[in-house]
């Protein structure tokens, strides 16, 4: 594939860092991402992986747009309310980026369904709101074998992990399972700053740029966390555990799970 | 011996919306008793029935997880900050 002279104008400024150049840009346009969930951490993630030109972009949400997901779910307008949110996304999308092919998946992510939508995938963007679907997509992407960009956020902090699983440490090896409902607050009842999904989404979309173009440093084996009141970026280092149920030496977790837990009905942030 | 202890926001309301506390202890579990005392209800949320830290909840000093040191008997030193920090899902729906 070459670069047409509208492709090379529209990523010049890609084009001229030498860890991205024509041959960076040309990977990524032939990359395929999956982002789960067009919600907070969705939003900002696909509308920049589409505008950096990644090739294919895969969103997976049931839901349709409510008036209270505009406050950070950027990808979404006024006139979009009571649209599916893949819909909406798609329109943005082609409208940033004619080159990316975007596909559609207006359903819940479940273990049965799992395997067979992320398959031809490069990498997995985890924009999800709930635990349940948090450990779902770990799983899956440690037993497919598919990098990984973990994000999460609550009131004023996020969370941030990169997982390349067989080599880094996986969300199970930090956290081993989802809490009980209610232990730790989620959804409406906590509330979020919207803005905190802007910058955890924008880290999530920077890491799986450069997980496609293999340059720099990945936020493997670190959890970054950000502390937007004290406006704290501190990292805490993670390890792969031997007892990982699920990366470990002797996994206990060889199926998919769909955990039966009341969370919130709405997947993406 | 008092060390720095980062509250992660969910258990914020517990302390009086402190985001960091000076509290006494040589070990992680000395300092995890004396939170209790000071701020009633933090310690069952911390940790399960028979002591142990709950599974969605690490707690890390400088950077590095208890679980990969002596747990709960970790030493700390004068100087060492001791983070808590939790999962995280999403935040609103
Ligand atoms: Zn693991």
């Amino acid at each position: 594939m070459e670069l047409s002279e509208d492709q090379i104008e529209r990523y010049s400024r890609h084009i001229l860092l030498p860890e991205v150049g024509g041959k960076g840009q040309k990977r990524l346009l032939s990359s395929r991402i999956l982002i789960i969930g067009a919600g907070g951490l969705g939003s900002p993630a696909a509308l920049y992986l589409a505008a950096a030109g990644v090739g294919t972009i895969g969103i997976v949400d049931m839901d349709v747009v409510d008036l209270s997901n505009l406050q950070r779910q950027i990808i979404h307008t006024t006139e979009d309310l009571d649209r599916p949110k893949v819909e909406s996304a798609r329109e943005k999308i082609a409208g940033l980026n004619p080159d990316v092919t975007v596909t559609t998946y207006p359903f819940a992510l479940t273990a049965a369904n799992a395997r067979e939508i992320v398959a031809g995938y490069d990498v997995i963007l985890d924009g999800t709101d709930n635990f349940p679907a948090k450990f779902l997509i770990n799983d899956l992407a440690v037993m497919t074998r598919k990098p990984l960009v973990h994000g999460g956020i609550l009131r004023f902090v996020g969370q941030v992990l990169t997982v390349l699983p067989g080599e880094s440490a996986c969300y199970r090896c930090l956290f081993r399972e989802p809490p009980p409902a209610g232990a730790v607050p989620t959804c409406s009842e906590a509330g979020v700053l919207g803005v905190i999904a802007g910058v955890i989404g924008t880290i999530q979309a920077t890491e799986a740029i450069k997980i496609l173009l293999e340059k720099g440093h990945l936020l493997t084996n670190r959890l970054m966390t950000y502390d937007a009141l004290t406006t704290t970026f501190r990292p805490v280092s993670v390890r792969r555990s031997p007892k990982c149920p699920v990366c470990g030496d002797h996994p206990t977790i060889t199926e998919l799970i769909d955990y039966e837990q009341p969370v919130c009905t709405t997947p993406g942030i | 011996m008092a060390v720095t202890v980062r509250i992660p926001t969910p258990l914020r309301k517990l302390t009086g919306n402190q985001s960091e506390i000076r509290e006494e202890g040589g070990t992680i579990r000395e300092v995890l008793k004396n939170l209790e005392v000071h701020y009633p209800g933090i310690g069952e949320r911390l940790t399960d029935e028979s002591g142990e830290l709950r599974r969605f909840i690490n707690i890390y000093v400088n950077e590095e997880d208890i679980r990969f040191q002596d747990g709960l008997d970790t030493k700390i030193k004068l100087g060492d900050e001791v983070s808590i920090i939790p999962a995280i899902a999403g935040g609103a729906e």
